[in-house]
C-alpha cells in the first residue's frame, strides 16, 4: 500500500513534468518559428539543427557562441576601419565579406542582408551608406544574439526528448 | 532521443561504414579562416561520413598536402583568406598535387566564380554551404580520376597504330575491343553498364538456379561434349539431364561461361593495355626509377600501347561502375579483388609494364574506394621501395601512388592488404630476387621481382636459358608478365618492344590453340621460343604459352591478385627442381580435370587450374612450405572448378565479377 502510493505520486510527478516539458517545447518551437517569421533566421539555421546529434547535442548553440565570439573581432575591425579617413573601402569590403560568410553560415538572415547592403555601399564608395548600414547591422546582430540566447535558454529548459522520461 | 541517437550513430561510425559505401571515408581537407564556417563544414562533412581534416590557414593546408600528398582526396577551400588567396592555394594544389579543389565563398559574383573555374576549381560553393552540396563532392574525386585515365588513354592511343600490326591476333579480341569501345572510357562505361544491366536483369528475372560445383561440372562436361561453339542451351540441357533446370537457366549460364572464357583470353590484352597507359604516368612521377628501367618501361609502354588503353578503359570502367552503382559503393573487398585482377593481368601481359600498370589500376580502383587511407599507401610505397619492390603489389601500389596518388588514395583495407602481401613476399623476394632492382625503386623493384622469378624459374625449370621470359611462360601466366619485365630489367640488350610484341602475338595465338598437359611442355618450349621470339622464332609454341598465361591470368585475377605475385615468389623459393615438381603436380591437376572438360575449354580450364594453383601456392607460400603447394592444388581443385570458382568469386565480389564479365566480355565478344 505504501509502495503503491509512492508509485502513484511518482507517476504523477512524471506526468506533470512531461506536461511541463511538452509545454515548454511548444514554447521553444513557437519562438523559433517567430524568429523565422520575423526574418531573423533562415533555413541555414535548420541545417545546423539537423546537424545536431548525440555526438554534438549542443551543436547549434556552440556554433552560435563561436560565431559571436569570432565576429566581435570583425566588428571591432570594421569600427576601427570606419573611423579612418578616407575610408578604405577595399578593406571594409574584405572584412565584411568574411563577416557575411559567418553570418550566412548560421542563418542570420537579417545580419546577412545588412552585410550585403554594406558591401554594396562599399563598392559604390558610399561612406555614409556604409556607416548607416553598419549601425543597422550591429543592431540586428545584437538583437539576434538576445533572441538566440533566450531561445537556447528555453530549449535547454525544455531539454532534449529523453529527459522528459526521467523524474527530476 | 531516438532521433539523435540515429544521427549520432551514423556520424560516429564513419570508419566502420567505410567499407560499404564509397563516399564514406572520403578524405577531405577543409580550409577556411572563418572558425564558424570551418566548424560547420567539419560537422557537415562528418555527417556525410567523410574523413575531415580542417585547417584555418592556406599555408598550413599546403604544408599538410605537401607532407602527405596521397593523404587527401579532395580539398575544399575558402576564397578569401588572409595569409593566402584561395586561388593561389588552388594553383599550388593544381600544380603540385592535382587534387580536385572546391572553392567556396559568400561571394556569388559571376567574376569570382569564373575566377575559380579558370583557376581550376572543380566546383564553387556559395556560402552558406549546404550539406546537400557536400554529399555529392565525391563525384569530383571520381571525375578527376576518370579524366586522368582518359588522358593516359589518349597519350597511349597515338602509339596504337604501331602495336596493332604486331598484335594481329590480339586485334581479334583486344584490338577491336580496345580501339572501339575501350578507347572511350565513356563508351566503355556505358557498355559495361548496359552489360551489367543485362546481367542483372537476366539473373534477377529468371528463376535463380544455384550453380553448384557439381552442377557446373555437369554443365561444363556437356559443353565440352558438344564443343563450345556448337553448344546450345537446349542440347546442353538434354545432356545435363537435371530435373528442374530450364533452358533459360542453361542459356544464362552458358552466356556467363562464354564471357568467362572470353575474359580469360582477353585478360592478357587488357593487361597490356593497362600497363602501357600506366607507364607514361609512372615514368613522369617516378624520378627514382633507374634510367634502364625507365627506358624499358617506355618501350614496353610503346609495345603495349593498346593494352594500356584497354587498361585505362578498364579502370575507367571500373570507376564508372562504381560511381554509377551507388556512388562507388564498392566494398573494400571488391576493391581488393579488382586490384588483384589488374595486377595479375598486368603482370601477365608485360612484366614490368604490367606491374606498373597493375599497380596503377589498383590505385584507380582503390582510388575510388580507396580514398580511405592514403597515408597507409604512402607508407606501403615507401616500404615497398625500401624493400626493393619485392612485392609486386607493393610496387604497384607504390607506383600507383605516385602518379595516381591523388585519385586512388589507397584505402586502408587495401593498404593493409598490400602490406600483408608484401610482408611475406618481401622477405622472400629479397633473398631470391636480385637486390639490384630494389635500389631503383618501384620500377626497379618490379624488375627485380621479375628478374628473380625469371632467374629462379629459368634455372629450375628448363633449358629455357634465354632468360626469365621463358621461365615465365613455363611457370605460369603470372610469371609471364614477370618474364617480360624481367628481361627488360635484367637484360637491357633485349629490346623490350620485341618482347612485348612477341608476347602479344603469343598471347593471341595462344588463345587459339591450347593443350593442357602439352601446354606445360609447350611452356618449356615456349620459354625458349619466347626468348627467341623476340627474334621472331616460333609462334606456335609461344602461342600456347601465351594462352596459358592468359587463362591463368584470368583465373588469377578472379582468385586473387596476390596470387600472381605469390607465384613468382614461390617459384623463386622453390627454385629449379622443386618447382618443376610443383609444376608437374599442377599440370597433373589441370590435366585430370581439364581432360574431362573440353579442349577448347582446356585453355580456360587450364587457366583455371593454374589460377587455382597459383592461389594455392600463394597460400602455401604464406604457410612457408614449398611442399604445401602441391597439396594446395588438389584442395583447390576439389573445391571448385574454374568456372565454379569464378562464379563463386563473382558472388563474393559483385563488383569484380560484373566488371570483368561485362567489360571483358563486351570487349572480347569474339571469343
Amino acid at each position: 500500500m505504501h509502495s503503491n502510493s509512492f508509485h502513484c505520486s511518482l507517476s504523477l510527478s512524471l506526468y506533470s513534468s512531461t506536461m511541463d516539458r511538452a509545454h515548454s517545447r511548444r514554447h521553444v518551437a513557437s519562438m523559433k518559428q517567430s524568429l523565422f517569421d520575423q526574418g531573423y533566421l533562415d533555413e541555414q539555421f535548420i541545417q545546423l539543427e539537423e546537424l545536431q546529434d548525440e555526438a554534438n547535442p549542443n551543436f547549434v548553440e556552440e556554433i552560435v557562441t563561436l560565431y559571436y565570439r569570432d565576429s566581435s573581432r570583425l566588428i571591432s575591425n570594421l569600427e576601427n576601419t570606419l573611423e579612418r579617413k578616407p575610408l578604405d573601402f577595399n578593406k571594409l569590403d574584405t572584412i565584411m565579406h568574411q563577416f557575411k560568410g559567418s553570418s550566412s553560415s548560421i542563418g542570420a538572415k537579417k545580419v546577412k542582408a545588412e552585410c550585403t547592403l554594406f558591401r554594396e555601399y562599399c563598392s559604390a564608395g558610399n561612406a555614409e551608406g556604409c556607416r548607416r548600414s553598419f549601425q543597422q547591422m550591429k543592431k540586428e546582430y545584437a538583437a539576434l544574439r538576445k533572441k538566440l540566447e533566450t531561445y537556447f535558454h528555453l530549449a535547454r529548459q525544455a531539454g532534449p526528448l529523453e529527459t522528459a522520461f526521467r523524474p527530476k | 532521443m531516438n532521433l539523435t541517437n540515429g544521427k549520432g550513430s551514423t556520424s560516429t561510425v564513419t570508419s566502420a561504414a567505410v567499407s560499404d559505401q564509397f563516399p564514406a571515408g572520403l578524405r577531405v581537407l577543409v580550409v577556411d579562416d572563418d572558425p564558424t564556417c570551418l566548424m560547420i563544414l567539419e560537422k557537415m562533412l562528418r555527417t556525410c561520413l567523410y574523413e575531415v581534416t580542417k585547417c584555418n590557414r592556406a599555408e598550413t593546408a599546403l604544408t599538410l598536402l605537401r607532407e602527405n600528398k596521397s593523404g587527401f582526396d579532395i580539398v575544399i577551400s575558402d576564397v578569401h583568406m588572409p595569409d593566402m588567396d584561395g586561388f593561389k592555394l588552388l594553383e599550388h594544389i593544381g600544380l603540385e598535387m592535382d587534387l580536385p579543389v572546391i572553392m567556396m565563398s559568400a561571394d556569388d559574383g559571376k567574376s569570382v566564380v569564373m575566377k575559380g573555374v579558370t583557376h581550376g576549381a572543380c566546383d564553387y560553393l556559395i556560402k552558406p554551404v549546404r550539406i546537400e552540396a557536400l554529399r555529392n563532392i565525391w563525384q569530383h574525386v571520381v571525375r578527376k580520376r576518370k579524366n586522368e585515365w582518359k588522358d593516359t588513354e589518349q597519350s597511349g592511343s597515338a602509339e596504337e597504330g604501331d602495336r596493332q600490326p604486331k598484335a594481329s591476333d590480339e586485334a581479334d579480341y583486344s584490338s577491336s575491343a580496345n580501339e572501339g569501345s575501350w578507347r572511350n572510357s565513356k563508351k566503355r562505361r556505358d557498355e559495361e553498364d548496359e552489360a551489367e544491366e543485362r546481367d542483372d536483369t537476366s539473373t534477377l528475372k529468371k528463376p535463380r538456379v544455384v550453380w553448384s560445383v557439381e552442377l557446373h561440372q555437369q554443365f561444363v562436361a556437356a559443353v565440352d561434349q558438344l564443343g563450345i561453339d556448337k553448344a546450345v542451351p537446349k542440347k546442353i540441357l538434354e545432356l545435363m539431364n537435371v530435373p528442374g533446370l530450364t533452358r533459360e537457366n542453361v542459356a544464362s549460364h552458358l552466356q556467363k561461361y562464354r564471357l568467362y572464357l572470353r575474359r580469360l583470353s582477353g585478360v592478357s590484352q587488357h593487361q597490356n593495355n593497362l600497363n602501357s597507359s600506366f607507364l607514361g604516368s609512372q615514368e613522369g612521377t617516378f624520378g627514382t626509377m633507374s634510367s634502364i628501367n625507365g627506358i624499358d618501361l617506355q618501350t614496353l609502354a610503346v609495345a603495349g600501347q593498346l593494352p594500356a588503353q584497354s587498361l585505362a578503359t578498364l579502370q575507367a570502367a571500373g570507376l564508372g561502375r562504381s560511381t554509377a552503382k551507388s556512388g562507388v559503393p564498392m566494398p573494400l573487398m571488391d576493391q581488393r579483388n579488382l586490384f588483384s585482377f589488374e595486377n595479375p593481368r598486368l603482370r601477365f601481359g608485360e612484366g614490368q609494364q604490367q606491374h606498373l600498370s597493375s599497380s596503377k589500376p589498383v590505385n584507380l580502383l582503390h582510388g575510388i574506394p580507396t580514398n580511405m587511407e592514403p597515408k597507409q599507401l604512402t607508407n606501403l610505397h615507401q616500404s615497398s621501395q625500401s624493400l626493393g619492390g619485392l612485392n609486386m603489389r607493393v610496387n604497384a601500389s607504390a607506383t600507383q601512388g605516385n602518379p595516381l596518388l591523388m585519385q586512388m588514395a589507397p584505402s586502408q583495407p587495401r593498404g593493409q592488404m598490400l602490406s600483408e602481401n608484401t610482408g611475406p613476399r618481401v622477405p622472400r623476394l629479397p633473398s631470391s630476387l636480385g637486390q639490384p632492382t630494389v635500389s631503383n625503386g618501384i620500377s626497379n623493384g618490379l624488375l627485380c621481382r621479375n628478374g628473380v622469378a625469371g632467374n629462379n624459374r629459368g634455372t629450375a625449370y628448363n633449358p629455357v636459358p634465354p632468360s626469365s621470359l621463358l621461365n615465365f611462360p613455363m611457370n605460369q601466366p603470372s610469371e609471364m608478365s614477370v618474364n617480360n619485365s624481367f628481361p627488360l630489367g635484367s637484360t637491357p640488350g633485349i629490346s623490350s618492344i620485341t618482347t612485348k610484341g612477341s608476347f602479344q602475338e603469343e598471347v593471341t595465338s595462344g588463345i587459339k590453340g591450347s593443350g593442357i598437359f602439352p601446354s606445360y611442355d609447350i611452356f618449356n618450349e615456349l620459354h625458349h621460343h619466347k626468348s627467341h621470339d623476340w627474334d621472331m622464332t616460333n609462334p606456335g609454341l609461344t602461342y600456347n604459352a601465351s594462352q596459358h598465361a592468359n587463362p591463368l591470368q584470368g583465373g588469377n585475377i578472379d582468385v586473387s591478385p596476390s596470387v600472381l605475385v605469390h607465384q613468382g615468389f614461390s617459384s623463386n623459393q622453390q627454385t629449379g627442381q622443386s618447382r618443376d615438381a610443383a609444376l608437374i603436380g599442377k599440370a597433373m591437376f589441370s590435366v585430370g580435370e581439364c581432360l574431362e572438360q573440353d579442349n577448347l575449354q582446356n585453355t580456360g580450364q587450364h587457366l583455371n587450374p593454374l589460377l587455382v594453383d597459383n592461389t594455392i601456392r600463394v597460400k602455401a607460400e604464406r604457410i612457408p612450405d614449398a611442399s604445401s603447394q602441391s597439396n594446395l592444388f588438389p584442395e583447390h581443385y576439389g573445391q571448385e572448378d574454374l568456372m565454379s570458382a569464378l562464379l563463386k568469386q563473382e558472388g563474393m565480389g559483385p563488383a569484380e565479377i560484373e566488371y570483368e564479365l561485362d567489360g571483358y566480355s563486351l570487349d572480347n565478344i569474339r571469343v
